[in-house]
């Protein structure tokens, strides 16, 4: 569904990605670890078309995208989360959603509003709440219910589990799977390489802009290196 | 602690003297052809003298004196109370404004012909202040140089009927759509900065604005400025003793009532006032639509904005383009009510001015902005004795409200969730 080929980016003069090629399939869930500074949040970004790679293509559903806008990428079927969140903290939950399906019309948003409001119950509860007045955990969801409000075939998630207590990261989890059950492909990228790896049918794990190993998720658990440099021994 | 406040205090008094002394304290005489600087009277020294005094004590007791400040009950109470229903604050709005409407449509007829006149020109800076409220206080771009998009609705109305005889109803959309395309063509260069550098640039692009009226004499007739910019007439009919042009016909032989010349001055109050009225429902309708919306959520995080497939480049387009669109507007009527203008009514300071009055109202607030533009406008015509404090009064207005109500006068309110009381 999404494979990278080959891809190098540039920030200036420095290159942050050194040939990357990843492929994420559909129905997948695809985890990409890598320690701080790996390149990860770049990948995702040049996905997004911002910055463009320098070389090597992107493809979305066998179409190179590589030197399409950012707002084009994002209206055709895949929705990332960014890192941080990032929810618009003075609009309230509702308007957070609808921001979400902003290119879609009144009955279409009303659907998958309802269907947000499914997976997360609490923020039906938050409904009218502004964004930036509520936890993490609950800012997060908002963040990953708006990015389902545009029906994504596909959807990209920054390191949801930032700053989130254990908890919540393990609601998170369960969301990401039954994300997929639903038959969303889901690209994670993670520093939590363990409740990564353990939900992806396979990972790859970045280091300073190369993928070093790419495995089935239980495998990369399994592999003594990844659990030296990723799992604390 | 007492001796740091009072070599603190010390530093202050000293700084007062420094400050008023050269500015209050010489005056700058003409004798014949040359200047001769001379002290001031006794009486100014001694009000320089108590004035740092009274810093020095101030700054000495300072702890204490705003201990007890602090122990004075809120000048505002309201900030305290829970905020009302969404209906509730609709309806309230809506029988506000047409209270508002109401009163408005009133005014000119019982009050001076100077009284109109001024609330013809608060009018203007409402539609002014309306339209940078989308730039800024929406979409939240600074712009520094909005007073441009003003000059060219102005000038475009000005030019129009000096060259081509083009009458104030055609120039009114003429001057808006001008200046709306003078607003997109602004956009293009600023889309990529945010925050201070856009502030520069549109500051910039200011003064290129009046310094290119200014200089292009041949067409703008450059400091003279453009005159005789005809009134705005009503079907045809004109406001003027005589006729200006052949085949019209004037108001008061139409409706056989003898001249007057305060009538001209009530059809101007009108005009601003219904086209003030249509801004006001315009963006407030836009607000409620996606492109509204838009604005919002790029003033609000751009990166989350850009990831939903929103696209930079046509939400700030919009906004800018907007904006001056109703800068425009209020240009034309501008030039109208003058019926003359030159390059020195478009300087940095219309900007800021308006800029303060989006602040002062609210930062996408309305009816906050509307309350403003009033109290900014007719503020200085009331204190008119001291006509030569007038800025240092508007300057210690906004810091007190910055200080007291960084929110603005009316903040802008969304909707939000009723806390209910815990049992």
């Amino acid at each position: 569904m999404l494979v990278l080929e080959d891809v190098h980016t540039h920030y200036g003069k420095i290159e942050a990605l050194h040939g990357v090629s990843v492929e994420v399939k559909q129905g997948e869930i695809v985890s990409l670890i890598g320690a701080n500074g790996a390149g990860k949040t770049t990948l995702l970004m040049t996905v997004c078309g911002n910055p463009q790679a320098t070389s090597g293509r992107v493809i979305l559903n066998g179409k190179d995208i590589s030197r399409d806008k950012t707002s084009d990428i994002m209206r055709s079927g895949i929705a990332i989360v960014p890192e941080g969140r990032r929810v618009f903290p003075g609009l309230t939950v509702e308007e957070n959603l609808h921001m979400g399906g902003f290119f879609n019309n009144k009955s279409e948003i009303r659907k998958s509003q309802d269907h947000v409001y499914e997976l997360f119950p609490r923020l039906k509860e938050r409904e009218l709440q502004r964004a930036g007045t509520m936890s993490g955990g609950e800012q997060q969801m908002l963040a990953i219910g708006r990015a389902l409000m545009s029906k994504p075939k596909m959807i990209i998630l920054d390191e949801p589990s930032l700053g989130l207590a254990p908890l919540i990261i393990k609601q998170i989890f369960e969301i990401i799977g039954q994300l997929r059950d639903e038959g969303i492909t889901v690209f994670l990228v993670e520093q939590n390489a363990h409740q990564a790896l353990k939900l992806a049918d396979r990972g790859y794990v970045l280091e300073t802009g190369k993928i070093r190993l790419q495995d089935t998720g239980a495998n990369l658990l399994a592999n003594p290196d990844v659990q030296n440099a990723y799992l604390g021994g | 602690m007492a001796t740091q406040n009072i070599k603190h205090a010390l530093f202050c008094a000293f700084i007062t003297l420094l400050i008023s002394f050269p500015i209050l304290g010489l005056n700058l005489e003409s004798a014949g052809t040359t200047l001769e600087l001379t002290g001031a009277d006794s009486a100014t020294i001694v009000a320089i003298l108590v004035a740092a005094i009274v810093v020095f004590l101030f700054q000495t007791f300072r702890d204490s004196i705003l201990t007890a400040a602090g122990k004075m009950p809120k000048l505002n109470r309201w900030s305290d109370r829970q905020p009302m229903p969404q209906e509730k604050r609709l309806k309230l709005e809506n029988l506000f404004m047409t209270l508002i409407m109401i009163s408005a449509l009133i005014w000119p007829f019982i009050v001076s012909r100077g009284s109109v006149d001024l609330s013809t020109l608060v009018l203007i800076y409402v539609m002014l202040a309306l339209g940078l409220n989308v730039v800024v206080g929406l979409a939240g771009l600074l712009d520094l140089g909005y007073v441009a998009f003003y000059a060219v609705g102005a000038y475009t109305f000005a030019l129009l009927s000096q060259y081509l005889g083009v009458s104030f109803w055609i120039a009114l959309p003429a001057g808006a759509l001008l200046a709306a395309l003078f607003g997109l063509a602004l956009g293009f260069p600023v889309l990529r900065l945010r925050g201070d550098y856009l502030a520069i640039v549109t500051l910039g692009f200011g003064e290129i604005i009046r310094i290119l009226l200014n200089n292009w004499t041949s067409l703008t007739g450059g400091p003279n400025g453009i005159g005789g910019i005809p009134d705005p007439t009503l079907f045809g009919m004109e406001f003027g003793r005589r006729i200006k042009e052949e085949g019209n016909i004037s108001f008061h032989d139409f409706f056989g009532i003898p001249y007057d010349s305060t009538h001209k001055i009530i059809f101007l109050y009108l005009i601003a006032l219904v086209l003030a009225f249509i801004s006001f429902l315009a963006i407030r309708r836009l607000m409620s639509m996606p492109v509204g919306r838009s604005w919002e959520a790029l003033r609000e995080d751009e990166i989350a904005a850009r990831s939903l497939g929103l696209s930079r480049t046509g939400v700030k387009l919009s906004a800018f383009t907007i904006g001056a669109f109703f800068a425009g507007f209020a240009g034309t009527v501008f030039a109208s009510k003058q019926g003359f203008i030159s390059p020195e009514s478009f300087v940095f300071l219309e900007s800021a001015i308006v800029l303060a009055i989006v602040v002062l109202g609210g930062m996408g607030s309305q009816v906050g902005v509307i309350l403003a533009a009033i109290a900014v406008t007719i503020l200085p015509e009331l204190a008119r004795e001291f006509s030569e404090y007038r800025m240092l009064i508007f300057g210690a207005a906004m810091v007190l409200m910055m200080v007291w109500r960084p929110q603005g006068l009316m903040p802008m309110r969304r909707v939000h969730i009723n806390l209910q009381k815990q049992e």
